[in-house]
């Protein structure tokens, strides 16, 4: 039971975060279908940190240094879907769609011209080992281990609950979501808001990219992407009708039905039940699908997303 | 001059020349990743990636068959970017169409292998899982209200493990080699028949996978552009709501457009993996042909026909990056080519409106009913 605990505190973490990256940049008018390629990218700069820190830092450089550099990746790589969807109006499924290919095939590229050069062409594989890292990360106590990355999360958590509810750049943000033409009217910048909303999901996955591979694994194969986190985000943030408190609470949810697939083998009558472990694999899509089904109806979108903000437009 | 601007105007030709430069700059982009990974051997590397298998020009046989073998791989993804595209027409973004050919993968192989069906059962057991798969997502979408991007997604991951459960099993899978049994020694009754093989350098996998493609092609064009049923798919997909007004059925469209296009895409499955050209093997990660076709169906233009040429070209890119040096690159250098073509392709609108500017600024009044008529005239491709 602690295990299934431990893995769905590290997978809701994940999920929150990536699940508000997506929020941010939907309610300021921009669909991120490309938030599983950021998280790819995220997770790549994190892991080359990780890997490359001299052994003789602290713990707290590495940790810093890591999601520094994953929140950096993050935010760059967003910035491919800022350019195309906000300044040159283009389709946003499309671009969010290529984001993803883009991701994989760089990362793999990457990831393994780095392998080969740092072991003088011996090691042609896009495997990442990073332990030295992920045991920085690692918080013993004596039933759990508790992982940084939580308290990461949940200060993240917080720190968007305030600012989504609490300032004027919120409230301006969510204003561009439903009615730019309106809020343009008012003075506020519409491309400012929405480049602000698509930095800060990039912020957020490339956070949670990071969180996703070094959680539970001290090794890597980059050729897998991040296996649809960043698509089990979004339903976890429509589900979360695009309110953080509530995309926190699914998110838990989600995240219950996830580890049972990594922890079923523990628990002693999920693992008597005659069921591959595929089928474990299996359930949080199946449960997101069924929980989309009922929830998707009465569900409140920002009404702008989607659309590219033409100023002439009636 | 008036004549070349409106030579330029056409918006047949500007879509041909967008997606020509597409192609060009992302080629010349992974030119620049060649030089920043590896700079002695840039050049080489890409010339290795175009010229590609023509390196055999010598020997008319062997060439021969090594374009057999590529047209054999090319026809799938043509058929994924056909499934695509014809969503796309009624506004339905089908990203599921990776999990429809996983499901057509599962019937088909389990058909031959496991139940021993002729090809011919084999394929309608293919397409009509595949319609299954699209079925699910036209259902989530008309009468639920979810975003068929998200339930596409969700579906090619249950596809991908109901795919290694089924497949993975005893009776289709060779458990010591972890890969499909051969067809042509277990049913050779599944395999299709073959198709000109003898003009392929007598390569045994050309079928008639090939002309069925290109019947598929010319079918959706038809369909798209003179009947009803295309008028009111792409009304649809042009809004929905005025649709609805003019007394068309938009539920039961949106079902339909995606029953058809997962059956487009489980028929492309079968016309691959019954051919025996590869084994399926257990996958980690989703088929990568229904994203591919997403990168091909845009670079084709939206039309049926620059859809083949597209693919064509893809299949040609990718297949290029294991002709690439292996001590100095990978070859997924090419998936990486063919992911930024399809970035690029997002830029496509920008462009047509850039060089459709000039005659605005000309003539003022008449200037935008002018360009608005042109726009609609672009998309009925």
């Amino acid at each position: 039971m602690a295990l299934l605990i431990q893995y769905t505190l590290i997978s809701s973490a994940v999920l929150i975060l990536v699940a508000l990256g997506g929020m941010f940049s939907e309610r300021s008018g921009i669909i991120n279908l490309g938030l599983e390629g950021i998280m790819v990218f995220g997770a790549m700069a994190g892991a080359m940190v990780m890997v490359l820190v001299p052994e003789n830092w602290p713990k707290a450089a590495i940790i810093v240094c890591t999601l520094c550099a994953a929140a950096i990746a993050g935010m760059l790589s967003s910035l491919l879907i800022a350019v195309a969807c906000i300044n040159f109006k283009a389709d946003q499924t499309l671009v969010g769609t290529a984001v993803n290919m883009l991701a994989t095939a760089a990362a793999t590229v990457i990831i393994k011209a780095f392998n080969t050069t740092r072991s003088h062409g011996s090691d042609f594989s896009a495997k990442l080992d990073y332990n030295r890292g992920y045991k920085a990360f690692i918080i013993h106590t004596s039933k759990i281990d508790f992982n940084w990355f939580e308290v990461v999360g949940l200060v993240l958590l917080v720190a968007a609950i305030v600012v989504f509810y609490k300032t004027k750049f919120a409230l301006r943000l969510r204003a561009c979501g439903e009615h730019p033409q309106a809020a343009d009217s008012v003075g506020i910048n519409v491309y400012a808001m929405r480049y602000a909303g698509v930095l800060i999901s990039g912020f957020l996955a490339g956070i949670g990219g990071i969180i996703y591979i070094a959680a539970a694994n001290s090794t890597w194969h980059f050729d897998y992407g991040v296996a649809g986190a960043g698509f089990l985000a979004l339903a976890v943030m429509i589900f979360g009708q695009w309110k953080p408190e509530r995309i926190a609470w699914s998110a838990i949810l989600f995240a219950v039905f996830r580890s049972l697939s990594n922890v079923y083998t523990a628990i002693g009558f999920l693992h008597a039940l005659p069921i591959s472990g595929t089928v474990y694999n299996m359930f949080p899509y199946i449960v997101s699908l069924i929980v989309l089904a009922f929830t998707s109806q009465n569900s409140r979108a920002p009404k702008a997303e989607g659309i590219p903000y033409d100023k002439g437009a009636r | 001059m008036g004549e070349k601007i409106s030579f330029f105007r056409r918006p047949a030709v500007q879509t041909i020349i967008a997606s020509i430069l597409c192609a060009v700059l992302g080629i010349f982009i992974g030119y620049i990743i060649l030089l920043t990974m590896n700079a002695e051997h840039a050049t080489e590397g890409m010339q290795a990636i175009i010229t590609n298998f023509f390196k055999f020009s010598g020997n008319s046989t062997v060439l021969m068959k090594y374009m057999g073998s590529f047209l054999v791989k090319s026809m799938p993804l043509i058929l994924c970017a056909e499934a695509i595209l014809f969503a796309y027409k009624a506004g339905l973004f089908n990203i599921g169409a990776a999990g429809q050919y996983t499901v057509g993968i599962i019937a088909s192989l389990y058909c031959s292998l496991a139940l021993g069906w002729n090809w011919f059962l084999c394929v309608v057991a293919a397409i009509a899982a595949g319609a299954l798969w699209g079925f699910m997502a036209g259902l989530l979408k008309a009468y639920f209200n979810v975003n068929e991007v998200i339930a596409g997604i969700m579906l090619n991951w249950i596809g991908l493990y109901l795919c290694n459960i089924i497949i993975g099993g005893e009776k289709c899978m060779n458990q010591t080699k972890s890969e499909t049994f051969d067809i042509v020694s277990v049913n050779p009754s599944a395999i299709l028949p073959g198709f000109i093989q003898d003009f392929f350098g007598g390569n045994k996998y050309t079928t008639i996978a090939i002309p069925a493609t290109i019947i598929i092609a010319i079918a959706i064009l038809v369909v798209l552009n003179k009947t009803t049923f295309g008028y009111e798919l792409k009304a649809t997909g042009h809004n929905k709501e005025a649709a609805k007004y003019a007394g068309m059925n938009a539920k039961r469209n949106i079902i339909l457009t995606l029953v058809i296009s997962g059956a487009i895409s489980g028929f492309a499955a079968s016309q691959f993996y019954l051919t025996g050209m590869e084994h399926y093997t257990i996958s980690a990660s989703v088929p990568g042909m229904g994203f591919s076709g997403i990168a091909v169906a845009f670079l084709g233009g939206l039309h049926p026909i620059g859809t083949i040429f597209a693919g064509l070209f893809v299949e040609y890119i990718t297949l290029g990056g294991q002709y690439l040096n292996t001590n100095y690159y990978n070859p997924q250098v090419a998936d990486l080519v063919i992911a930024i073509i399809i970035y690029l392709c997002g830029f496509v609108l920008f462009f047509k409106t850039l060089v459709n500017r000039p005659a605005k600024v000309k003539v003022n009044a008449n200037a935008e009913p002018a360009t608005k008529s042109a726009k609609a005239e672009e998309k009925e491709v």
